[in-house]
């Protein structure tokens, strides 16, 4: 069936909260607003007061009340307005979060997901327009989810509510009405499996999330350029899926990593270097990393373009990779 | 007074109190002569002092269905628990036979058969996990309370106020004990608070509290016992400030030279297990020589913790990447 990002992640939260009446869902906005992007529509009536949990603009404080739920057994989803705001709980996620399992000596675990828009958007400035995967992905103890189609939001948002470890699932605000199939019967997809968009043989476009779609598009520009261009979706971004990063450059020999957020010590940036590491032996090219300019996002269209990823930029990278510039 | 002691409490709780306390007191001043010698490491937040707070406290509550949570001066409250001293001590060598298999230190005691949730190093970072305990609590429909101690250095941090609040409007069994020794680090508390009688700072999340003589041991017994019975009744929060006073520095890199002599000898007059002491001597339920006796089965204990601990094996190499994730 055909479905919206925001019914997927609905029906993976719905789903799950018939399964396990452990699991609950707590924030701002996410039960009688029925979510600041409606994800959660419909929940409350459901689920009632005591699972569907409206919170103060407390992000420190909600987001702690998760954890310490879920250190004495329930399993809470929080959802994050926007990752921008998670900033003002980053003590809660990083000092106790995943810390917890190692600092207690194995005795506590924290099964709790937290969930919401993360990456730039449109006209939304420089505070409401970060990719703030590199902070998340540093973090051992911490899983990291970023999802790019309906059917991977849903298999992948049901497997972090299964998870025994706190999970950081990342959404996108272009992403909620973006439709796509997906499948009728339940269905799970494991973390840290990466999935491979389109097969190609010239060169590995490695991305996640919303750049998927410009990694796509990019490929089939270059196809009609004569070069083929294989399109990998991490999916998960801890645990990473290396296997699949590391076949798919054996066989092209080239790599173009893309990343929306800034490249100084970003994810694109580690696996730019765990690629040219690991396939030294393989490539053809220095891997190219193409990220968001290192500046932050300016309100003005033009500027706020020029300063994000795009399919020209991808394309001029490929060209560098296959030395055609 | 000695009749009403004796009417009030039975021999046996009253001598397990001091008992308790007994053993914080030789436990902690053997880790700290273990510190001096090397043997433990980092930071090292010493309780002496304060022992009748977290003893009166959790010989207030229910251990079965209770919880409790801390901040960096843990190892009083883990005693006072029942967890055993040898453990704890092992943990503070960072061996593996330590509560948290050497891996958290002085700072992160944790035994969750005991419902014991730590042992936190930031100051006021678990206060939002205790109210979280208390929402798992009213979801379950349990019958616990969740004691949550912090100091008067974690009173102004957002995390406080943040957690009554949610507390309060969700109706959640969680008992806000703040442990006011007076001194945050270095800084006398009257420095950096606008208001010096805590309680205020719960009523405006309409929660009334009390503030409380945390030098004595019944005081603050009764004091709980009285919050945590209301709470478990009426599911709402409760707070209360334990005025108390800690003998040595904020760890034990500090010489705590911003308080005069004067003050320390004055709270040593008050100190927790001489107060206990003569009252139960007085009151015929100890003599001299159980006291005395009572002490060296203190000291003993310390000692076999200490032994323990200097016995046991360090943690494997390969347990270095264990519990990263739950598998």
């Amino acid at each position: 069936m055909i479905m919206s990002v925001r019914e997927a992640l609905r029906r993976a939260l719905d789903e799950e909260m018939a399964r396990d009446e452990n699991v609950v869902l707590i924030g701002e906005e996410v039960a009688q607003y029925h979510g600041a992007y409606k994800v959660s529509q419909g929940l409350l009536e459901k689920y009632g007061p005591l699972r569907v949990i409206d919170t103060p603009i407390s992000e420190e404080g909600f987001t702690g009340v998760g954890i310490g739920a879920a250190m004495a057994g329930l399993r809470p989803v929080v959802e994050w307005m926007t990752l921008n705001f998670s900033l003002q709980a980053l003590d809660q996620t990083y000092n106790n979060a995943s810390k917890m399992l190692y600092m207690s000596g194995g005795q506590i675990n924290v099964p709790v997901v937290f969930r919401g828009p993360n990456g730039p958007a449109e006209y939304l400035s420089a505070q409401h327009s970060q990719g703030l995967q590199s902070i998340y992905s540093h973090c051992p103890g911490l899983k990291v989810v970023a999802p790019s189609t309906p059917a991977d939001f849903l298999g992948l948002l049901k497997s972090s509510i299964r998870d025994n470890n706190p999970v950081v699932f990342l959404e996108s605000e272009l992403m909620y009405s973006l439709r796509g199939e997906v499948p009728e019967e339940e269905y799970l997809i494991p973390l840290g499996k990466g999935a491979v968009r389109r097969e190609g043989s010239d060169v590995t476009l490695i991305g996640f999330s919303k750049p998927i779609y410009l990694l796509l598009e990019a490929a089939e520009r270059l196809e009609k350029e004569g070069v083929d261009a294989e399109v990998i979706d991490l999916r998960t971004l801890r645990p990473l899926d290396e296997e699949l990063i590391y076949r798919s450059v054996e066989k092209t020999n080239r790599c173009v990593v893309v990343d929306e957020a800034w490249p100084y010590a970003s994810v694109g940036s580690h696996i730019s270097w765990l690629v040219s590491y690991d396939c030294f032996d393989f490539l053809d090219a220095p891997v190219e990393l193409v990220s968001q300019e290192d500046v932050p996002v300016p309100y003005n269209h033009r500027l706020e373009l020029a300063a994000l990823p795009s399919v020209d930029k991808i394309l001029e990278a490929v060209k560098r990779v296959t030395y055609r510039s | 007074m000695e009749k009403a002691l004796r009417e009030q409490f039975t021999g046996e709780f009253l001598l397990s109190l001091l008992e308790k306390m007994l053993l914080i007191r030789r436990f902690e001043e053997k880790a700290s002569q273990a510190y001096g010698l090397r043997k433990i490491g980092g930071f090292l937040h010493l309780y002496i002092g304060q022992e009748a707070t977290g003893v009166g406290a959790v010989a207030a509550i229910d251990q079965s269905v209770d919880y409790v949570l801390t901040a960096y001066r843990d190892h009083g409250i883990a005693l006072a628990l029942g967890m055993k001293p040898g453990v704890l001590m092992a943990e503070l060598y960072g061996k593996e036979t330590g509560c948290s298999r050497g891996k958290g230190g002085s700072m992160h005691f944790f035994d969750v058969k005991k419902n014991f949730l730590g042992g936190n190093g930031i100051v006021g970072a678990h206060i939002p996990l205790a109210t979280g305990v208390g929402l798992k609590i009213r979801n379950k429909n349990e019958r616990g309370v969740v004691l949550c101690f912090f100091g008067d250095g974690a009173i102004h941090q957002g995390s406080f106020h943040e957690s009554l609040n949610m507390a309060q409007i969700w109706g959640l069994p969680v008992l806000y004990i703040c442990e006011n020794n007076q001194y945050g680090m270095g800084t006398d508390f009257r420095r950096v608070s606008a208001v010096t009688d805590f309680t205020i700072l719960g009523q405006s999340y309409d929660i009334k509290g009390k503030q409380v003589n945390g030098m004595d041991v019944l005081e603050v017994y009764q004091a709980v016992k009285e919050q945590v019975e209301q709470i478990r009744e009426v599911k709402r929060p409760g707070f209360l400030e334990i005025k108390t006073y800690r003998y040595k520095g904020h760890s034990m890199s500090d010489p705590a030279k911003y308080r005069t002599r004067e003050e320390l000898e004055a709270y040593r007059q008050q100190d927790p297990v001489l107060l206990l002491k003569v009252k139960l001597l007085n009151g015929g339920v100890l003599t001299e020589e159980k006291f005395l006796q009572m002490d060296s089965v203190a000291r003993r204990k310390s000692e076999e913790a200490a032994l323990y601990a200097e016995r046991s094996p360090d943690p494997s190499l390969e347990s270095l990447y264990e519990d990263v994730y739950k598998t």
